[in-house]
């Protein structure tokens, strides 16, 4: 059973501004979905093997190559903020 | 009064010395200009894939199996979900419930013997970014260079009993990781990184107690005066009926005391889920047997060996196994000069003297076996005294010459010739009646003091035992 609350804390950690209508809103349907995982836990899946990805596909490396970084004036065009080559941010600690 | 047992865990993480980041082709290297060694994969940028680097794998098998792990042969990412300004995509790549190693363990001599401590797991990650606070432009600032930089963390078990057990354990640990060559291990650069869980029970107790987690320790000093300071106040906390909360402190080194974080960034809640963007991956066990076969002698190996076939003191070779560049380069003076307890004596004595007082690495002084060698066998013939020896180490290693070319230049052979050191000798007699008259009245041990004047008269040049045994046989005439 979800509740508001349940749906509060996961926003807070999403770090999302829910307005009071909206977290009601999600709160049902975060609660559908996990009617539907329900349904999905009662399914026989013991011929079904065990998978942590969807593509049929594993051991996909790269060599340890260098290859060539974005500049810091690339870089630094995609920053809102900037100063002295760096992402300037909030203050996280005081 | 209560009697408490201390029981301490610790997460070290290592970041390795591979060409390049884990999940990209950025180079991984320290000390660069700000957000200079980025690109989309490692910003996060939307569409991009990581591909996870081969180098990576054989590193942390290398790893798992230097600790005496099990490798799992099936292995996977997750996403470890947090928000902060230092992880541009707002989850790291890490490993959850399938680490590259697990159930391992360590051997740490404490007291001078040996004990285990049994090794969790050790995983592989990615590194996040740099964050620099800046108060006066009341901001912080974001470098992404060390974003993506392979890590392994390695986790131990609750089994180290002690403060100095836990420096005993990072010590081999990091002597372990530097045989295997697998990341430079430096705290200062932040390639070794420790936190450290600590509890206390009642003697006897199966329990455990509340933990508390210390981060910020900067070097293995801070983790040792950080645990010791945690024994204290907890001790404090449980002697006075209260409990202890299980929380995440601060290390202060300035203050030396551990502070309490602020409850609202422990949210501990990473809700891990597979990584989608990397398939799974499977290591072969033929994989695992080579890997084996590869690994280098460890440093217990080597020093038990040292003490066998060098007949080295145990003193002598843990000293020597410290550093694995320096022990190689022992075997390598005793192939053409078969005498392990004389070149260990300069390695151990002048050689790392000089090291440590030009600040560098052993690599970096690139002594040559021959010159080093053909130095010892100088001052073993007599040719310069142990004194001028060690001047003439410091010259080769300023200048990487000959030793014989230095003693040549600067005169710094021994005298060892009487006629030559005769009118010095009378000199010093003339000129010293009173100590001359005490020796002659029995006070032998004044005989010293004469063969320093002779030796500041030849400004060190001469052969002390020569010296001596002029002086003797004109006061004394034997």
């Amino acid at each position: 059973m979800i509740t508001k609350k349940d749906v509060q804390y996961i926003a807070h950690l999403s770090r999302i501004h829910l307005a009071e209508n909206e977290a009601e809103s999600l709160t049902k349907n975060l609660e559908g979905i996990l009617t539907y995982i329900e349904k999905l836990k009662k399914l026989d899946v013991a011929d079904v093997k065990p998978t942590s990805h969807v593509l049929p596909l594993e051991n996909v490396f790269r060599e340890d190559v260098v290859r060539e970084s974005l500049s810091q004036n690339d870089v630094m065009n995609m920053a809102v903020e900037k100063n002295k080559g760096s992402f300037k941010v909030p203050q996280v600690i005081e | 009064m209560k009697n408490y047992e201390t029981v301490i865990g610790l997460e070290v993480h290592l970041q390795l010395n591979t060409k390049t980041k884990i999940f990209c082709g950025c180079a991984n290297t320290f000390g660069q200009n700000a957000n200079t060694l980025t690109c989309p994969i490692c910003l996060g940028l939307p569409g991009t894939l990581p591909v996870f680097n081969k180098e990576v794998l054989k590193n942390g098998i290398r790893v798992g199996l230097a600790l005496n792990c099990k490798i799992n042969s099936f292995v996977k990412f997750d996403r470890k979900n947090y928000y902060y300004p230092d992880l541009p995509k707002a989850y790291q790549i890490s490993q959850y419930d399938f680490p590259i190693a697990k159930d391992g363990y360590l051997p740490v001599q404490i007291d001078g013997q040996l004990k285990n401590i049994g090794i969790t797991r050790a995983h592989m990650e990615e590194d996040a970014g740099k964050l620099i606070h800046d108060s006066e432009i009341k901001a912080s600032l974001v470098d992404y260079n060390r974003t993506g930089t392979p890590l392994v963390e390695i986790v131990s078990e609750p089994d180290i009993r002690s403060p100095q057990e836990a420096y005993d354990y990072l010590t081999s640990l990091k002597l372990l990781m530097q045989y295997l060559d697998v990341s430079d291990c430096d705290m200062e650069k932040g390639s070794l990184r420790c936190d450290a869980n600590i509890s206390l029970r009642k003697e006897g107790a199966k329990e455990f107690g509340t933990k508390a987690e210390v981060k910020n320790l900067n070097s293995f000093k801070a983790v040792k005066s950080a645990l010791e300071f945690e024994v204290g106040r907890q001790k404090k906390l449980l002697d006075s009926g209260e409990r202890v909360v299980q929380e995440t402190r601060l290390w202060d080194e300035a203050k030396q005391i551990t502070l309490s974080m602020r409850s609202k960034e422990e949210a501990h809640d990473y809700r891990y889920f597979p990584e989608p963007d990397l398939v799974p991956f499977t290591v072969d066990q033929k994989v695992i047997d080579a890997a084996r076969k590869a690994l280098p002698e460890f440093p217990l190996a080597k020093s038990g060996r040292f003490i066998k076939e060098y007949g080295l003191s145990e003193y002598d070779a843990d000293v020597l196994i410290q550093d694995k560049n320096l022990s190689q380069f022992f075997e390598d003076c005793i192939v053409n000069y078969n005498e392990p307890k004389k070149i260990c004596n300069w390695i151990s004595g002048a050689l790392k003297q000089e090291l440590n007082a030009k600040k560098i690495n052993f690599p970096e002084a690139k002594l040559s076996v021959d010159h080093f060698i053909s130095l010892i066998q100088k001052v073993d013939d007599g040719t310069v005294s142990n004194l001028a020896g060690k001047d003439v180490l410091k010259i080769m290693l300023d200048t990487h010459k000959d030793p014989n070319a230095i003693i040549s230049n600067k005169g710094l052979a021994q005298v060892s010739d009487e006629g030559a050191l005769e009118n010095i000798i009378a000199e010093v007699v003339s000129e010293n009646p009173q100590i001359v008259e005490q020796i002659k009245l029995g006070k032998e041990s004044a005989i010293g003091f004469l063969v320093g004047q002779s030796m500041r008269k030849t400004q060190g040049k001469a052969n002390p035992k020569i010296i001596n045994q002029m002086l003797k046989r004109r006061i004394l005439d034997v």
